[in-house]
Order: structure tokens, then C-alpha cells, then sequence
């Protein structure tokens, strides 16, 4: 039962519920108490103690993140003690860290820098004690710098790779004033198990861990005359391209980026929504395969449950942790990989263009995809596939570098070719999007009539629970598809990569119960990925997932499989799903890790 | 020594029977709140330094409804200058197991542990043969009890209750946010009586000679006897049991070397007494309470470096997971030297005096709340020597 407690709060009283934190019931009555290790994804930590706040009766402060209210309490959040203590604790914040903020990627949206100039805190009121060690910036990996020198130590990324993606890439070594976030012995983060996800990133309240740019290399490739430079934009991108410029969460800009892209001197600004309805006919012929396979050759060597393959920071969880299981996995690449394959061989090939002089670029909301670029095993096209991965935060700083007015600028459409999307291949952005699009093309091609949901909406397999999952029943299949009659297909989504590994551990067990399954690295999927902008919570999230649902239901065409330019590319070059030509450029396979 | 002026005590180590565990015998046929009352009645508060009222955190872990309790004995003796359990625990070591057991009785704890320092390990062979004992007792006494050594790896940080069971859960030895208080969530968030080494063996007293006899000894406010660990400028290091109450003249006097120019009293976390201030100073909860470190500096000793050595070892001790611990050790240490060292003038001690008191306002746990102890009263006490 929950109780409710009565208390006070600079003299105003609240009600809350009892278990509260003094921090929730202040902002219950619209007083705002900093925090910086505090995140609304994680556990209480209590480390930083900005929060702090008197508690009568109480000889010390208390953190008011880490301290349940209690019925009666009296507290007062703003008093000369309080505030003298939060400067003292910025202060010595500051003094550890590297404040050269005038270079800081994250200046501007930096919450050490915004509470440490709201309280007025004096940069010389300590001596600094930034370590020597500190300013050895990590670049080795493709998706992640990590600036010791910019670490506040408040465990935020700690506490992301742990709690939400129980990868524990990067942990607290040492103690004292030797203390810092390190990865296993310290080594370069591309040797040790880390995913790319970027969740720390996105969690981190500083510039100590950022996402590797690569804007320069873009601004390069488009000075130059000899090169072709193709760009592709991530349906997650389209939602939240808005936030750096002030617009509200969950504003659908499609129009505008395409259109801020254009000014930025791009040959052609194309859509990964593409690749996603060509994914679909990929990834759902494969699942319909395995299926016959199965049924109607009697080959149990057949992996059930398929898993998607469309997240790159969960193919490296899976390498890594499961590397005896990859077979479940759908060797399609993920959109961004087919895209790249398909620009320097069909695209290059419609346009009469030498493919070396195109440079692909990809627009992502996610850290992973920096790292899936450069994967070895992707230069089907005889090129690297995909030049650089950038990701939606970069997008929004090279459109301010290019002094864009992106609140006035006219909205545009997608170049053609490959710029045709449906609203399949924009639920992509959102965790069980893939699955959605997916069973509505499966379906209709086995039974040869559209999901029974109303609207094509598939609301089961939509929201925010970490694992979801659905059934639909086919009945009255087609005659090819007859094999399938009165089959109840299992699905399951899953994200974040601690959901993942529950949905992994049962398949490794041998009781996963589903057909297929959607996994995605990022909790609310690409929508909240480690590539988006922060901050991040779920509130934000669901805002997002409501502005990508709206996209799906305000486009003409729904179904991956109505895709006219999908059509075309089978037609034209592709042949047949799962054909030969496909197998050389769309699909994939995978490497196993180790654990360490 | 025969006209001495302290009183002392002798029930920590006095009467070892090394084979008997008398006392455990007849304290579990008595009903717990017979017990638990008695325990309320000494007056006895813990004695790692913090001083909480024993016989009230035993009644309130009693009292608490939970499928398991524990009873931990914390042994992970790192304040500096304190070496009294150490003597506790090579000397009587069945008094601590049969308090434990008499502690697992009265909550209804059926599991104990003693979380030993790391530099204790050698104790282990004779503390097992001892567990032997102890186990073969509770056999024949029908007691469901049993007890398990835990070894800490060496950091002082561990010695804070909370980090201590983070310690034996298998985690970083890091301080929890309190509340909870280890008595409802304590080792493995079940509720639990963590008490130091000597809180145990004195409550083991407390049983075998009466609450009437123990109060006798001490004051008012601060009942009992103690175990103080003498050291530095005195001819006489070493161990003794002392009533509470005695002023620290008398104590000097006594263990002092002639020149003794300042006591620091609860060791590096513990506050630092000149010699102006001896005879007005008390030892006890009325006075400055203490673990038992007693360290005493003669003339010859730089209060500087004395204070510089607290706070490097305060810089290397913490956690390091709170702000103002972490980076205020190091501002401390740093600071103090720069002032020594004439980059900054002697203004900044104010600005170091007032960053002490958001430490202690604002550190997570106890050890960042206390280096202002130290800090202050060497500062307040030598700024002379701190400047020149």
C-alpha cells in the first residue's frame, strides 16, 4: 500500500508518496535542486553532492537524490549554507577538471559549465589538481573518445553500461584522489568489450565522453570538386534534428534537414528509410525461408528465433557475449551497410558515376554505426562501403557551422534515386519498429492480406517495456504459403542490451519460445541512441517514439514491400530477395569475440 | 607510576580461560530483553569511535521482522595510531566469538562474520582453531550460529560500515547513502548489528559482570572503561585500559615523555590537542571521544608535517567517490603546501577552514566528514607553524 507524507519544502508543504526522494518532492512543487551524478536512467548514486539540502534537525546536509522524505520533515533547499557548499563542491569540480571550455564539444550543453556559472563559482578559488595522467585522450576506438581530463567521476557512464546495458566497459579503478573511470586495465576502449552503444555518452554531464567526430573529413570530402558525396539520413534523425536548435522534443523536421543537408553542399541527400523497406524484403524473405526450410525440408539445423540484425552495437554485444549463437542472427546488414553497398554499385551505376569518387555518408543517431563503417568485412562494393558514420548531433553542429538558419529554412524532399521511403522503414527509429514493418510485409505475403490491426498499427510490439512480445496467427495462407497454415508466429522486442541478454540467455538455455526477434542496443531504440541528442530519459524518449509513429501514419505509403524504388532495385539490378547479387552486397556474417 | 591519577581497568583482558566459553553458556539461557536491557543499563556506546548507544542497536535489530540477520564484527582496525584490537584479537579472541554468538542470540541472527584487516591474515591459524571451539560449544548448546572470517584487501575506507559490507558482497569498498542504517539494511540489506571488536567484548563483559559493576566505572556520560593505543613521543607505547573521564593532563603526565607539546586524540580522523588546553580537555563523550588512538607530539615535532602526513594519507584513503572528500583532501594537502611554500598567502587558510566545513557538511561518510577534525584543530592550533 502506498502511503502518502506530508512535508515541507521552503516553507511550502507537499504531499507525496512515501520512498520519495527530497529531490522528487521539490520538483513535485516546481523547486529545481541541481544534480550532476543524478540521472533519471539510473540508480541514485549520492557522489557528487551538489544536491545537498538541510534537513532540520540534521547536524550535516543532506543529498537529497540519495534521502527518502519522511512524514514531517522540514526542508529548506536554498540558504547561505547551501549555497556556500554547492560553490565549495563546484569549485573543487572545477579544479580537477580541464576548463578549457572555449574548445569543449560539449560547451553550451555541458551541466558542469552551466551550474558552475550559475553558481558564480571563481576558477582559481582552488589550486587545480587536474592529473598529468588525465590528459591523455583515448581516440583509438571508431565511436568513442574518452577525455579523462573532462571526468567529474560521477559514475553516470558507469552506472549506463551496467545497469542498462550490463556491458561494464567502463568501471571505477583506484581510489582517493587516484580514482577514475577506467576500462578493464585500462586499456584503448577498442580493445576491451565495449558495444558502441554511446549510452555513456549520452549520459555523460560533461565532455569526457563524446562520440569521435567526423565533420571535418565531411567538410573535406564536399570542398572537393572530384568527389561525389551521398548522404543518407536515419529515420531516428528526422525527430530530433530539432532539439539542438531550441524546437520542442518530439518535432518531426524531415523537411528541414533534408533541406538543411542541401545547403550544406551535399550531391545527393537520400534516405536510409530506403534500406529499411529494402531490409524488410531481405530480412523478411530470410525469416520466411528458415520457416519453409524448417517445415517443409525437415532441416532442423534452421536457427529459430531469427534475430535482427539492424543494430550494430548489438551485434557487437553478441559477438562478444555470445559468440556461439550468431547463427540466430539474420545475416542482412543493417540499412546503413546496405545503403553503402548499393551507392558505390547501383547507385554509382544509375548515375554513371566511378564509384571511388563517391563518398557515402551516413547521418545515424548512433555511436555503433561509426564502428560498423569500418568493419572490415564491409566493402562489398569493392570500396569502403560506408565513408563515415555521423551522428545526428554531429549533423546539428556542421548545420550551425554552415550558419543555417534551421528555424526559417524551407522544407525539402528526398533526391531520388534511393530516397523513397514507406512508413515501415521510418518506424525503424523506434524500438519494435522493425518487427512492426516486418510482420506487416510477412504477413501480407503469406496470407496476401494486410496485418488485422487497425490502421496497420501493431500496438503490441509498441512502447517502452524492456522486452515486449506478440503473436499473430496465420490463417488462410496463400497457396505458396500454405505450409504455414494456422501457424501462431512468436515475435519478442527487446532493447537496451541488459534486456537483450535475458532474451539471449533464454536462447542459449533452448527455451526461447519465439520465431523472430527484434533487439535493439539502445533503450527506446535508435530513437534514444547513443548518437541522439542530450539529454535523455524516458519522458523524452516516448516523445520521440510518438513524433516517429506520427511520421509512419502521415506517409502515402506504409508497407516496406510498396517501396516503388525497392521494386525497382530488384527489377533493375537486385533480381530476386535473398538472390545472388543480394547475398553479395546485403548480406553479412558475423566474428566471434571473446569476453575480454 | 604509583601515584597515577588514571584510573585503571582491567575486564577487557583480564580472566581468559581459554578453553571456557562460561559466559556464552549462561548469557543464552537468560531471555534476550533480559539481555538487550542489561546492555542498555552499562551505558556501554560503540567503541570504534562514533560512540552509538550498543544496547539500543541491538534492541532495534531484535525487534526487526526479517528471514535474516546478521551480526558483523568490524576488525578492520586502520585508523591510524589505533592498534588496540589487534591486542583483542591475538589476546582473547574467544571473548569476541562468544560475544558475537551472545549478539546472533539476541537478534536472531543466525550468521556472523568478523571482517578482518588485510595486515591481520597472519592472525587467521589461531582464530580458526578458536571458530572450532566456538562451533563445538554452539553444538552442545543447541545455538543455530555460525561464524565466517571475511579478510579486507588493505583500504582504510573499508572500516566505514557500509563500505565494509559493500567489501564483503564483493564490490568496490565504497560508502552507501544512508539512510538506510546498516541496523535495517545492512549485509546484503538484511538488518544488521556491525559492531567494532572491543563494542563486542565489552558487551561480552557486560554479560559475565553485570551492567551495576560496569556503569561504576567511567562518568556520566561516558560509562566503562576503554582500551587506548599510546604511541609516538612517549617512552611508554603500548595498549592499556583506561576509565573514561580522565583529563588529558593526567593522561600526559603519565605517558608523556616531559616535552609532550600535543595529543592527537581518535587518531588522523580525531581532533588535535595543544598542551594549553591538557587539563581542560576530557576524554570521553563529554570531552573528545576517541577509538583510542592516542598520539602524542613533543617539541621537537613539526605540527606541519604531522598534518601533511594526515592528509596524504587521507588523499590516498579516500574512496574517492564523493566530491568533496576526493578533491578536498587533495585542496587541503595542496593548499597547506602552498602557503608553506609562498604561492599563496596566509589569507588562504580561511579559504581551506571554510572548505573543511563543507566537507564535513557534505562528505557522503564518515571519513570525509571528519578530516576537518584534524585539519582545524592543527590549523587553528599551530597557524605559526602551518605559514612559517
Amino acid at each position: 500500500m502506498e502511503q502518502l507524507i506530508q512535508l515541507t519544502i521552503d516553507n511550502i508543504p507537499v504531499e507525496v508518496i512515501e520512498g520519495t526522494t527530497i529531490l522528487d518532492a521539490a520538483k513535485k512543487i516546481g523547486v529545481k535542486i541541481p544534480t550532476l551524478c543524478h540521472h533519471e536512467d539510473l540508480c541514485v548514486a549520492g557522489n557528487c553532492r551538489i544536491c545537498v539540502v538541510e534537513v532540520q534537525g540534521q547536524r550535516n546536509l543532506s543529498a537529497s537524490c540519495a534521502t527518502p522524505a519522511t512524514n514531517g520533515m522540514v526542508i529548506k533547499t536554498n540558504t547561505p549554507k547551501i549555497r556556500k557548499t554547492r560553490r565549495d563542491l563546484l569549485g573543487l569540480l572545477v579544479s580537477e577538471h580541464n576548463t578549457q571550455c572555449t574548445t569543449c564539444y560539449r560547451s553550451m550543453n555541458c551541466e558542469l559549465q552551466l551550474l558552475a556559472s550559475e553558481y558564480n563559482v571563481d576558477n582559481n578559488i582552488f589550486l587545480s589538481v587536474l592529473k598529468e595522467s588525465d590528459k591523455k585522450i583515448d581516440r583509438s576506438s571508431y565511436s568513442i573518445e574518452k577525455d579523462p581530463s573532462k571526468c567529474i567521476r560521477c559514475q553516470r557512464c558507469v552506472r549506463t553500461c551496467s545497469e542498462l546495458q550490463g556491458v561494464n566497459a567502463l568501471t571505477v579503478a583506484h581510489r582517493g584522489e587516484h580514482m577514475r573511470i577506467e576500462t578493464f586495465m585500462d586499456l584503448p576502449l577498442n580493445e576491451v568489450v565495449c558495444t558502441n552503444c554511446g549510452q555513456c555518452v549520452n549520459r555523460c554531464p560533461t565532455g569526457a565522453l563524446t562520440e569521435r567526430r567526423y565533420f571535418d573529413f565531411l567538410w573535406d570530402a564536399i570542398g572537393d570538386p572530384t568527389k561525389h558525396v551521398v548522404m543518407n539520413t536515419a529515420p531516428a534523425t528526422r525527430v530530433v534534428i530539432g532539439e539542438a536548435f531550441g524546437m520542442p522534443v518530439g518535432t518531426r523536421v524531415t523537411g528541414k534537414m533534408v533541406a538543411a543537408m542541401k545547403q550544406l553542399g551535399m550531391d545527393s541527400v537520400l534516405d536510409t528509410d530506403f534500406t529499411a523497406d529494402l531490409t524488410i524484403i531481405e530480412e523478411g524473405t530470410e525469416l520466411l525461408t528458415r520457416l519453409k526450410k524448417l517445415i517443409v525440408d525437415g532441416d532442423k539445423t534452421q536457427k529459430f528465433p531469427m534475430l535482427t540484425s539492424c543494430s550494430p552495437g548489438w551485434i557487437k554485444f553478441i559477438e562478444h557475449m555470445y559468440p556461439d549463437h550468431l547463427g540466430h542472427l539474420s545475416t542482412c546488414k543493417s540499412p546503413q551497410q546496405m545503403f553503402g553497398a548499393l551507392a558505390k554499385t547501383y547507385y554509382a551505376e544509375k548515375k554513371g558515376l566511378d564509384p571511388k569518387n563517391i563518398v557515402s555518408v551516413a547521418i545515424m543517431p548512433c555511436a555503433a554505426k561509426k564502428y560498423e563503417a569500418n568493419r572490415p568485412e564491409m566493402k562489398a562494393s569493392g570500396y569502403q562501403d560506408v565513408d563515415a558514420g555521423l551522428t545526428s548531433r554531429e549533423l546539428s553542429h556542421m548545420i550551425k557551422q554552415a550558419g543555417i538558419d534551421f528555424m526559417r529554412i524551407e522544407e525539402k524532399h528526398y533526391d531520388s534515386i534511393m530516397g523513397e521511403s514507406t512508413g515501415a522503414g521510418v518506424i525503424f527509429g523506434a524500438t519494435g519498429g522493425v518487427m512492426e514493418a516486418a510482420l506487416r510485409t510477412v504477413y501480407e505475403i503469406v496470407t496476401g492480406r494486410e496485418v488485422p490491426f487497425k490502421n496497420l498499427d501493431i500496438t503490441p510490439v509498441r512502447g517502452m517495456e524492456g522486452i515486449r512480445e506478440a503473436s499473430i496467427k496465420l490463417e488462410n495462407c496463400v497457396e505458396a504459403w500454405k505450409f504455414l497454415e494456422g501457424v501462431e508466429v512468436k515475435v519478442a522486442v527487446a532493447h537496451g542490451l541488459l534486456n537483450a541478454r535475458k532474451i539471449m540467455d533464454q536462447i542459449a538455455a533452448g527455451t526461447s519460445p519465439y520465431h523472430f526477434i527484434e533487439v535493439m542496443a539502445c533503450p527506446g531504440g535508435c530513437l534514444g541512441g547513443g548518437g541522439q541528442p542530450i539529454p535523455t530519459n524516458e519522458e523524452i524518449r516516448k516523445k520521440r517514439a510518438q513524433a516517429i509513429y506520427e511520421e509512419d501514419a502521415n506517409m502515402p505509403k506504409r508497407k516496406s514491400h510498396d517501396n516503388e524504388e525497392v521494386q525497382l532495385l530488384y527489377k533493375e539490378f537486385l533480381g530476386e530477395a535473398n538472390g545472388h547479387k543480394s547475398h553479395e552486397l546485403l548480406h553479412t556474417h558475423y566474428t566471434k569475440r571473446n569476453k575480454v | 607510576m604509583n601515584q597515577s591519577k588514571l584510573k585503571r581497568s582491567d575486564i577487557i583482558f583480564g580472566k581468559y580461560t581459554p578453553t571456557d566459553y562460561n559466559v556464552l553458556e549462561k548469557t543464552v539461557k537468560r531471555p534476550p530483553e533480559e539481555i538487550i536491557s542489561d546492555i542498555i543499563k552499562s551505558g556501554i556506546r560503540g567503541r570504534g569511535g562514533a560512540g552509538f548507544p550498543t544496547g539500543l542497536k541491538w534492541k532495534y535489530a531484535a525487534t526487526l521482522k526479517s528471514d535474516e540477520k546478521y551480526v558483523v564484527c568490524n576488525a578492520d582496525e586502520g585508523e591510524p595510531g589505533t592498534f588496540k584490537d589487534r591486542e583483542i584479537l591475538l589476546r582473547v579472541p574467544r571473548k569476541i566469538f562468544s560475544g558475537m554468538a551472545i549478539c546472533g542470540y539476541v537478534i536472531g541472527a543466525k550468521k556472523g562474520f568478523l571482517y578482518l584487516r588485510g595486515e591481520y591474515a597472519f592472525m587467521l591459524p589461531q582464530l580458526y582453531k578458536d571458530l572450532e571451539i566456538l562451533d563445538a560449544k554452539l553444538k552442545e548448546l543447541a545455538l543455530d550460529f555460525s561464524i565466517e572470517i571475511r579478510l579486507g584487501s588493505g583500504a582504510y575506507v573499508c572500516g566505514e560500515e557500509t563500505a565494509l559490507f559493500e567489501s564483503m558482497e564483493g564490490y568496490r569498498g565504497e560508502p552507501r547513502n544512508k539512510p538506510p542504517y546498516p541496523v535495517v539494511a545492512g549485509f546484503r540489506n538484511k538488518p544488521t548489528v556491525i559492531n567494532n571488536v572491543e563494542t563486542i567484548v565489552t558487551a561480552q563483559t557486560i554479560c559475565k559482570i553485570g551492567p551495576e559493576d560496569y556503569a561504576n566505572l567511567g562518568t556520566t556520560d561516558s560509562r566503562g572503561s576503554k582500551l587506548f593505543s599510546v604511541s609516538g613521543d612517549t617512552p611508554i607505547p603500548g595498549v592499556y585500559e583506561l576509565e573514561l573521564g580522565m583529563t588529558l593532563a593526567d593522561f600526559v603526565e603519565e605517558y608523556g615523555d616531559g616535552d609532550t607539546k600535543a595529543v592527537q586524540v581518535g587518531g588522523a580522523s580525531g581532533f588535535c590537542v595543544p598542551r594549553k588546553k591538557f587539563a581542560e580537555t576530557i576524554i570521553g563523550f563529554e570531552g573528545i571521544p576517541t577509538g583510542g588512538s592516542m598520539m602524542l607530539f613533543n617539541n621537537k615535532r613539526s605540527m606541519y608535517h604531522v598534518l601533511q602526513n594526515f592528509l596524504e594519507f587521507f588523499c590516498e584513503e579516500s574512496c574517492g567517490q564523493c566530491t568533496p572528500c576526493r578533491i578536498g583532501t587533495q585542496q587541503l594537502r595542496d593548499g597547506l603546501k602552498a602557503i608553506k611554500d609562498k604561492v599563496k598567502d596566509e589569507d588562504y587558510l580561511e579559504t581551506l577552514l571554510g572548505l573543511t566545513e563543507t566537507m564535513k557538511l557534505s562528505a557522503k561518510c564518515g571519513l570525509g566528514q571528519s578530516v576537518a577534525n584534524a585539519f582545524k584543530s592543527i590549523v587553528e592550533n599551530f597557524t605559526e607553524e602551518m605559514v612559517y
